[in-house]
């Protein structure tokens, strides 16, 4: 089984409405030190069998066509852990 | 034989009955079509309707985009079949690549339930054509993810070819150069962030009227497809 990360990120020119709002926010509760916050998504996938070969560009396939609208997100695929590749 | 106007339904669409309705308003023959059933049923013109399809997981619109009715709508919307995405059914649309662009979350935050005042731009679709150019319409919204943006070259694009549909009199949402709906290159594809189907009487539309303001929609869609 291998373990993958896909971070989803608004892209930096894509106005974040809700990453606003927690920015807004965090100064009332007293962290004063914010400056900016940018709120994105993550998937944990676990695939089997996975080629360690494929790995990376399987979740990319993934990435791309469905977990992140490339028209408004970046993403980034990190492979954790591969027991295949043992 | 009345034009066929057919309406899917996703898990969690909320407003095909009331384009059902507008499509029998206006003397066509309304159809249902089911998102797993790949089989358009001869209909001779799509609307997708609003809702929160697939709860709006994800994204708005991004799994719906992937039922089986839509690989059908896709390749004939390519093929020339007019379809109009209202709401829900824009977003899904976007993230179908059909219309460029995407929706993301309002720009309070808020959901937004209120009648707004639209500017018909395009007239030369095969839904808008009953409107005069420049034509005002007051005809309501009701989203949480209704802020239209693209990129700076695709919003000029979209200007410079007159595929800037409808804009708000008054921005409720942030929207990109006040974009309420666009179309595609061909003028078959529209996505429409407020919802005609709720503005074609004067008893459940838009008050005080006329309630009417959203008809447009329909029989310009009706006159295409009978004098096609």
């Amino acid at each position: 089984m291998a373990r993958v990360l896909v971070d989803v990120m608004l892209k930096p020119e894509i106005l974040d409405p809700q990453g606003q709002a927690v920015q807004r926010a965090l100064p009332r509760m007293g962290f004063d030190s914010v400056l900016n916050v940018r709120q994105g998504k993550r998937f944990e996938l676990e695939l089997e069998d996975a080629d360690p070969a494929t790995l990376q560009a399987t979740a990319e396939a993934m990435a791309e066509k469905l977990l992140a609208n490339t028209v408004i997100e970046d993403f980034k695929v990190t492979v954790l852990a591969n027991e295949n590749a043992g | 034989m009345p034009a066929r106007i057919g309406v899917v339904t996703f898990p969690g669409t909320l407003d095909d009955q009331q384009a059902l309705r507008a499509a029998a308003a206006v003397g066509a023959e309304p159809v249902q079509l089911w998102h797993r059933d790949k089989d358009l049923h001869q209909v001779d013109a799509v609307v997708l309707p609003g809702g929160f399809s697939y709860g709006d997981y994800l994204r708005a619109g991004a799994i719906s985009r992937f039922s089986p009715v839509m690989d059908t709508i896709i390749d004939a919307a390519r093929d020339g079949l007019p379809v109009l995405g209202i709401c829900n059914g824009f977003q899904v649309l976007c993230e179908a690549h059909l219309l460029e662009g995407a929706m993301i979350r309002n720009g309070d935050l808020h959901f937004i339930n209120r009648d707004v005042r639209l500017t018909i731009e395009n007239n030369r679709t095969v839904w808008t054509s009953d409107y005069e150019a420049g034509a005002e319409a007051v005809i309501p919204i009701k989203n949480m993810d209704g802020r239209f943006v693209a990129d700076e070259h695709t919003l000029d694009a979209l200007e410079a070819e007159g595929r800037v549909l409808a804009r708000y009199t008054d921005n409720p949402n942030g929207a990109a150069r006040d974009i309420a709906g666009i179309s595609n290159a061909a003028g078959n594809v529209v996505g429409l962030m407020p919802h005609p189907e709720y503005a074609i009487d004067d008893l459940t539309g838009p008050y005080p009227g006329p309630g009417t303001d959203g008809l447009p929609f329909f029989t310009s869609i009706l006159k295409s497809l009978v004098s096609a």
